[in-house]
């Protein structure tokens, strides 16, 4: 403490230490499912020590395996998201497209997905219907057959009313190996459409924070669209799909898994009005808002071209834009060039962006 | 006009910088207060663009930074508490307190809620009757009109479940300690405009002339940060020492008088404890005797909360002006942005986070 | 601390006594408490933290600092570097000192 004396207070640097963040939680926290550091750490650290073999090692959106001579592209993941229906989709939309984007990340085509539900005791079943009927018009509209399925209960106050688990393969072409190690100096960084609204959408129903806009998720699945990019060439490097912790969270990770300086000009990734203008005030940076319907590509440079315009081509990359490029300088890092033509450094955000007032 | 866009001109900021860049003959170290200014000095990388005569130190406005560790381990007994609905802003949820933070209290069964609004907790008070609603009231003069106002509204509704942990600060308390300190090395101070658009600027000339420093109302938009150093630099290189408001079309000298009556109404002035600085006497405001049915001190037993601070980090000093981020001991070594010993190093504006990345870029091999 | 944003009054009225607004901050509209900017009328700016307008946002202040940031450079070309001295020396003439202090 300082001194305090007639005169009034000093200040007394040597006493002056600052709050101790709490890296090393010993229970689970939202963090560890907001899909940044702590999310990154907990896979690594825990379940891929705990399983040990070298496809999960790979640490890639869906794992690339060999089986009876087929390279198939195998995928997971669970969706809990609140509200189950927010601007532009549900719950069941989620659940369907995020998969298949998974599968689309390697290349693959989806060709059929299980779907796994654990409900609420209580919960409407008319709310389940509208997810159920969500699920198979998503699952029309990506041409992945929903081959298997489950369905579970849990007792009242032990669950959001519906979460649901989805899995999925799909066949990877002859001669693609797309996966973020090989992201390489030179290639061009494209991404397929404005980034934010998702994450935005998904904000303004949100309770405490609700806000009135015309932002609608963008959830969409993205299998036809890699699929005329591999028209074009089959030497895409990397794609990821932006999902939880958002365009800057991707690209830090492929920095990071190819050891390569990623260079980011800030003003050439397109961000909606709508979603800028939310995260205005809500202090967050479109760059860590989620997406479920945009991918990010890592294309040699001789390619990118043909690919953008391939990309523009279609209906889900009509917004496709060049935003930067690797280069062989930080490598590791993710540098972005601002609008004022300064630069900062890109880095993985801890867990979830929460709103703030500083 | 919008009043974002126009401020962002790449064109205009060039031209700030030039003047700048024009108008410089020697070193000179000057405060931004805000965190917020801080934050968007980093987010647009003008620390990068400035002449490096320029030296921009990083002040203590944050309330992720100064909100004392007592009233951290106050919100976090409350917020264990059954029936209690602990409501915040997002910023407070990854403050330390001396054994864990508010993730730590909701991941244990807390019912911890982040708000946009201290209206939107008062608001779930209302629809949720049979809960005690707290709402977190920290942060500086901008924020305190919004906290006063919500107090009211529960008195004046008759909204008996809701109450406020209160831990105000005040600013111009704060920049007299910092001056005082005798190893200060300060020359300057951009003002946190957001501040003054309640406050107005009439605390500040009488600062500005007793400690001979200029003091600069400055907004937050990328030129807005410019207009303010280039004020500051052309005062400084006069050997002038004035209050000049350089965000005028936020800021009257007079302030927001309706926020100001209402702040007097339901505040009163305290002495503050500032996290890792010390108690600064009269730097803060409490509930007034009026509506101390509404503090949460009060109507939660949390008198015995005992605290613990970790010794080792040095970013007072950082914070201040007085080290570079690089001169501390555990630079580098025990502190990292991975594993961060202080608030400077966690946040991507902090300044030793700041520090931390560039000097990683600076020194990154071309592989 | 106080991150405020410039948004635009599209809607005002009265909720259980508060003057209350409904604000766009470009695309996004979001309810603002108005009791501490009263008399800020629809089509104006207010600033905006954490749900209340502490401000009323003027346009002229504005313009003004915009244009002043222009002359920044042309006064330069123009003037080059003895300007910039004058400046420096304090020779500026009194109305544009005047101009740019507190109002």
């Amino acid at each position: 403490m300082a001194d305090t004396d007639a005169t009034g207070t000093t200040v007394d640097p040597a006493n002056w230490s600052c709050p101790v963040p709490l890296r090393d939680h010993p229970v689970i926290v939202m963090g560890h499912g907001g899909g940044g550091a702590l999310s990154g750490e907990l896979t690594e650290h825990l379940f891929a020590a705990a399983y040990g073999n070298e496809t999960l090692a790979a640490l890639t959106d869906s794992a690339a395996v060999e089986l009876g001579g087929a390279r198939l592209a195998f995928s997971t993941d669970s969706y809990v998201v609140r509200p189950l229906f927010f601007p532009g989709g549900s719950i069941g939309d989620l659940a369907v497209n995020g998969t298949v984007n998974d599968l689309a990340m390697s290349g693959a085509r989806a060709a059929y997905l299980s779907t796994a539900f654990i409900l609420e005791e209580g919960v409407g079943l008319d709310v389940v219907g509208r997810v159920a009927r969500a699920v198979g018009a998503a699952a029309c509209a990506a041409g992945v057959t929903v081959a298997t399925g489950d369905t579970k209960v849990v007792e009242a106050g032990h669950g959001d009313g519906v979460y649901v688990n989805t899995s999925g393969i799909g066949l990877i072409p002859q001669g693609v190996d797309i996966r973020p190690q090989r992201a390489a100096p030179g290639d061009v960084v494209i991404v397929s459409g404005p980034v934010g609204a998702h994450g935005v959408a998904v904000l303004s129903v949100r309770e405490g924070l609700e806000f009135g806009s015309d932002v609608v998720s963008d959830t969409a699945p993205l299998g036809g669209l890699v699929a005329a990019m591999l028209e074009v060439t089959k030497d895409v490097h990397v794609l990821r799909d932006p999902t939880r912790g958002g365009l800057a969270t991707s690209l830090c990770e492929i920095a990071a898994a190819s050891g390569t300086g990623v260079v980011l000009t800030e003003s050439a990734v397109p961000v909606p009005d709508s979603v800028a203008a939310a995260c205005g005030f809500l202090g967050l940076d479109p760059l860590y808002v989620a997406n479920e319907g945009r991918l990010v590509a890592f294309v040699p440079p001789e390619h990118a071209d043909a690919v953008l315009a391939a990309m523009r081509a279609h209906p889900q990359g009509a917004g496709a834009a060049v935003i930067g490029t690797c280069v062989a300088e930080h490598p590791g890092m993710v540098v972005a060039r601002t609008g004022l033509g300064g630069t900062r450094v890109v880095d993985l955000p801890l867990g979830e962006q929460l709103p703030r007032i500083c | 006009m919008r009043y974002i866009e126009e401020f962002h001109d790449p064109e205009l900021a060039r031209r700030l910088l030039d003047e700048i860049r024009a108008t410089v003959t020697r070193p000179w170290a000057m405060m931004e207060v805000c965190g917020g200014q801080t934050h968007s000095i980093i987010r647009h990388g003008i620390d990068q663009l400035l002449p490096e005569e320029v030296e921009l130190i990083h002040g203590p406005g944050c309330p992720v930074c100064v909100t004392p560790l007592e009233m951290i381990d106050k919100a976090l007994a409350i917020a264990s508490r059954r029936n209690v609905v602990f409501c915040s802003f997002g910023d407070m949820l990854r403050v330390p307190g001396t054994d864990r933070d508010l993730f730590r209290v909701k991941g244990e069964g807390g019912d911890v809620r982040v708000v946009y609004s201290p209206l939107d907790a008062l608001e779930i008070a209302r629809r949720e009757p049979d809960k005690e609603v707290v709402f977190f009231g920290i942060g500086f003069e901008t924020t305190a009109p919004a906290n006063a106002m919500t107090v009211h509204e529960a008195r004046r509704l008759g909204i008996g479940n809701f109450s406020l942990l209160v831990s105000h600060v005040r600013v111009p308390p704060a920049v007299e300690a910092i001056m005082r300190a005798p190893e200060c090395r300060v020359q300057a101070f951009l003002a946190a405009g957001h501040v003054c658009s309640v406050m107005g600027t009439a605390e500040y000339p009488e600062l500005a002339e007793r400690h001979r420093v200029p003091i600069v109302v400055t907004g937050f938009e990328p030129l807005d940060i410019l207009e303010g150093v280039r004020r500051t630099v052309r005062q400084l290189e006069r050997g002038e020492h004035r209050v000049e408001n350089a965000y005028p079309r936020a800021v009257r000298e007079a302030g927001n008088p309706a926020a100001l009556r209402m702040i007097e109404e339901v505040f009163e002035v305290t002495d503050r404890a500032w996290r890792g600085i010390g108690t600064i006497p009269d730097s803060g405001w409490r509930l007034s005797d009026a509506f101390r049915a509404y503090d949460a001190e009060y109507r939660f037993d949390v008198g015995d909360v005992r605290t613990a601070e970790s010794a080792d980090c040095r970013s007072g000093e950082v914070l201040q002006g007085l080290i570079k981020p690089h001169e501390c001991p555990s630079f580098g070594t025990a502190c990292t942005p991975r594993t961060p010993l202080g608030a400077t190093m966690v946040s991507s504006e902090g300044a030793c986070a700041a520090y931390y990345l560039y000097r990683r870029l600076e020194v990154a091999p071309v592989g | 601390m106080c991150l405020a944003v410039p948004g635009r009054v599209v809607g005002i009225e009265d909720r259980d006594g508060t003057r209350m607004a409904r604000v766009d901050f470009g695309g996004v509209v979001k309810d603002v408490c108005l009791a501490y900017v009263p008399d800020a009328e629809v089509g104006e700016y207010v600033i905006v933290h954490v749900g209340f307008a502490l401000q009323r946002l003027d346009e002229e202040s504005a313009r003004a600092s915009l244009e002043l940031f222009e002359q920044l450079g042309l006064l330069e070309e123009e003037f080059g570097d003895a300007w910039a001295r004058a400046e420096v020396e304090g020779a500026v003439p009194e109305q544009a000192t005047e101009q740019e202090g507190v109002r």
